[in-house]
């Protein structure tokens, strides 16, 4: 979900999360996750304002905003980009994959006609991967926003994404 | 307030909330409500509990009976019978029996089966892990009162180096001996860190102390902290489990509400801080400097080492990092002492081991059994034979790091010797086990994928090896490889293994290159024939091959 937003709007939100979590650089991915929960994604003009509100010299200090920009990009909950309203992320792990979901990855694909990483053009879905999320013991596995969702077939797909886009409306 | 008279737990792990637990939690609380017995009847959650066939599970206690699956429709009956007759539903008791002391889900099958012995999943399925109270009555901080009490920090440091623990992260270090380094560092202050970032595929052990049993892990951090003589430490959990989490968001809080986390523990002389940081997906910081740098706020690239964190860890300053398991080791040794652990296990090996069963078997789940049992009896006893009367082809272990198993190593004891010296490493415990529907070319294929995907791409050979050798694999599948492609994995591979930075780097290639060792044939056909004897490569275009000199490129 994206919700737009005005940069006062951004502005409250990160001196709230700033004041919540503590003006540290062990908060910065604490901070990070939940601007990205609000907005869907992460804004970029908002990485600047994070680091100058970052004070804990003692911890050394970010030098320039492209530190914060390094960190946002890497970790792969994080999105730089504005995402569809209903993300899925499929695991595509080794124990996932040998119980059969590379079927139930092309099902996905065949019926949204969108591939990995990739949004759907009426911004209803996002597709991407996740690394294994420890529920093997239902493979293959999906999860449909915050929604986990295993044991599954490509028969099944069709069903379950109407239901996790009627679940939200 | 008066003591209920029945416990009645319910799993939620999120396996459980797909089979409709929550429906199951609801409705019991509705009945019990409608019995009016909501001030006798306790109803709570619990996180995993480990065996994962009969999902979800509603436990009773004090009977200690486990039923399950169970479905909305069932509790009336459950509520009717058990909790008002008193009578036990025979019908929809699960397959497990309830536990007894310490060796907990004995399996009834046959009377010579190795036993399920738990020391660190003790409490997991018991326990309410949301009730500091419950943790209290089943041996809880029982371990620290003894350690503040009764013990020096430096005996403390020698307990856990008796017992012979071993890190249960994969690379098995002692941990007394890390306890020690980190004790007689010079530097302050020191810090202790959970490794709860579980992100080994096929790896869910630590999950299951974090959600069924969390405030044995803030109380071995407690010890840990004592022993080296810190006042603030981290858990670092990985950012995809929520519930865990929040699991261990409230055993902190209530830990400190009673004053066994904080200031003056016990009264005593003794602080200690816990952080919970959550991560952001990301494999490579389960490498203990990656998450030492995610910690700081930064890309989680693992640091060149030495120094190691026991010197130069967090913030620059001495620092323990342990995994979640191997602190849920701690506090039954120091209650029990070193000379109890050392009973389970084998002479170089102590104690028992969590793992994850998966993959072409009839149960998938988590065992905890002594070290040094073989494959073969995992398979046969505890994954209860191949799905569907397959035959084993080959196993993975420890994760996508972790070595290919054939068929005809599994006899060999697992343990950490006897795996070494197979060339076989035990790693995170997870077993996948795989029949002769899997291709061996698909699977390095997906496995190296993973390490394309998840490197942190800071030194040169992991980011162009795990690159190269991902490209190398595909081509083979789609039947473009070629047999000089095959040398360069084994010379790729021990490139990276020699010259990678961390972990990933030097892993990377395990996999394949066991396959090429147990497997070649297999793989060759894929180049020669075109033929996946599995069926399951779509070997599209026919093969045609072409030695590579006389390709121009």
């Amino acid at each position: 979900m994206n919700k737009t937003y005005t940069e006062t709007e951004l502005d409250d939100v990160i001196q709230r999360l700033v004041q919540r979590h503590g003006a540290r650089r062990a908060e910065v991915i604490p901070i990070l996750s939940e601007l990205n929960e609000t907005f869907g994604h992460i804004p970029v003009e908002a990485l600047g304002k994070i680091r100058r509100a970052i004070n804990a010299p003692e911890e050394g200090l970010f030098l320039a905003d492209s530190h914060l920009y390094a960190t946002a990009s890497f970790y792969s909950m994080f999105s730089l980009q504005p995402v569809g309203k209903h993300v899925i992320r499929f695991c595509e792990s080794a124990p996932c994959h040998v119980v059969g979901a590379r079927e139930v990855i092309e099902a996905i694909q065949d019926h949204l006609g969108i591939g990995i990483g990739e949004t759907t053009p009426d911004n209803e879905w996002t597709l991407l991967t996740t690394s294994c999320i420890g529920l093997c013991s239902v493979a293959p596995v999906i999860v449909i926003d915050d929604q986990l969702y295993g044991n599954l077939t490509p028969e099944r797909i069709p069903d379950l994404l109407a239901q996790a886009q009627g679940g939200e409306a | 307030m008066n003591a209920p008279r029945a416990l009645v737990l319910v799993s939620n792990d999120p396996a459980s909330v797909e089979r409709g637990s929550e429906d199951v939690f609801r409705a019991l609380q509705a009945e019990i409500r409608g019995h009016q017995l909501q001030d006798e009847i306790k109803v709570s959650t619990i996180g995993s509990v480990g065996e994962q066939d009969d999902l979800p599970l509603v436990m009773i206690y004090p009977e200690g009976v486990v039923y399950g699956p169970i479905g909305a429709d069932d509790v009336r009956l459950l509520v009717e019978e058990h909790l008002i007759q008193g009578h036990i539903v025979r019908s929809l008791v699960g397959r497990m029996r309830e536990s007894v002391g310490e060796i907990a889900w004995l399996r009834t099958r046959s009377g010579a089966l190795p036993v399920q012995q738990r020391v660190v999943l003790g409490r997991v399925g018991i326990v309410d892990p949301e009730s500091l109270d419950d943790y209290l009555i089943h041996d809880g901080y029982a371990a620290l009162g003894k350690a503040l009490f009764e013990m020096t920090p430096q005996q403390v440091i020698a307990e856990v180096d008796k017992s012979g623990l071993q890190g249960r992260g994969g690379a098995g270090f002692p941990t007394g001996r890390k306890w020690e380094f980190v004790r007689g560092a010079g530097a302050t202050p020191k810090y202790i860190i959970c490794n709860a970032d579980e992100s080994e595929p096929g790896t869910f052990k630590d999950r299951m102390v974090i959600e069924g049993d969390p405030f044995s892990l803030i109380e071995a951090m407690t010890i840990a902290a004592y022993a080296v003589g810190a006042a603030e430490g981290y858990i670092y959990i990985r950012g995809e489990y929520k519930l865990g989490y929040q699991r261990l968001e409230n055993a902190i809080q209530q830990a400190e509400e009673r004053g066994l986390l904080g200031d003056n523990i016990f009264g005593k002389d003794f602080n200690f801080h816990i952080h919970l940081h959550a991560g952001a997906g990301a494999y490579i910081c389960g490498e203990e400097t990656a998450l030492i740098e995610s910690i700081e706020g930064k890309r989680g690239q693992p640091r060149a080492r030495p120094p190691y964190p026991p010197t130069y860890g967090v913030w620059g300053k001495p620092t323990a990092v342990n995994n979640v398991e191997t602190l849920a080791n701690v506090p039954p040794i120091i209650r029990n002492g070193g000379e109890w652990y050392i009973q389970f296990g084998t002479e170089k090996s102590r104690g028992t081991k969590i793992y994850t069963i998966m993959g072409n078997v009839n149960f998938t789940g988590v065992i905890e059994v002594p070290l040094g049992i073989t494959l073969r009896e995992v398979i046969d006893i505890y994954g209860q034979g191949m799905k569907k009367g397959g035959k084993l082809k080959l196993a993975q272990t420890g994760g996508s790091s972790g070595s290919i198993v054939p068929a005809s190593l599994q006899d060999t004891p697992m343990d950490f010797e006897s795996w070494r010296k197979a060339g076989v490493s035990l790693g995170s415990g997870a077993l996948l086990i795989c029949d002769e529907h899997t291709c061996v070319v698909d699977l390095a294929r997906t496995i190296l994928n993973f390490f394309h995907y998840e490197c942190c791409a800071k030194c040169v050979p992991c980011r162009m090896g795990t690159h190269r050798l991902y490209e190398i694999m595909n081509d083979i599948s789609i039947g473009r490889g070629d047999f000089e492609s095959l040398a360069e994995i084994q010379a790729l591979g021990l490139d990276m293994e020699i010259l990678s930075n961390c972990g990933l780097g030097q892993t990377a290639s395990v996999a394949v290159r066991d396959i090429l060792k147990h497997f070649r044939a297999e793989v060759e056909e894929h180049i020669r024939d075109g033929v996946c004897r599995a069926g399951v490569c779509k070997i599209t275009t026919a093969p045609i091959y072409i030695p590579r000199e006389a390709v121009i490129r």
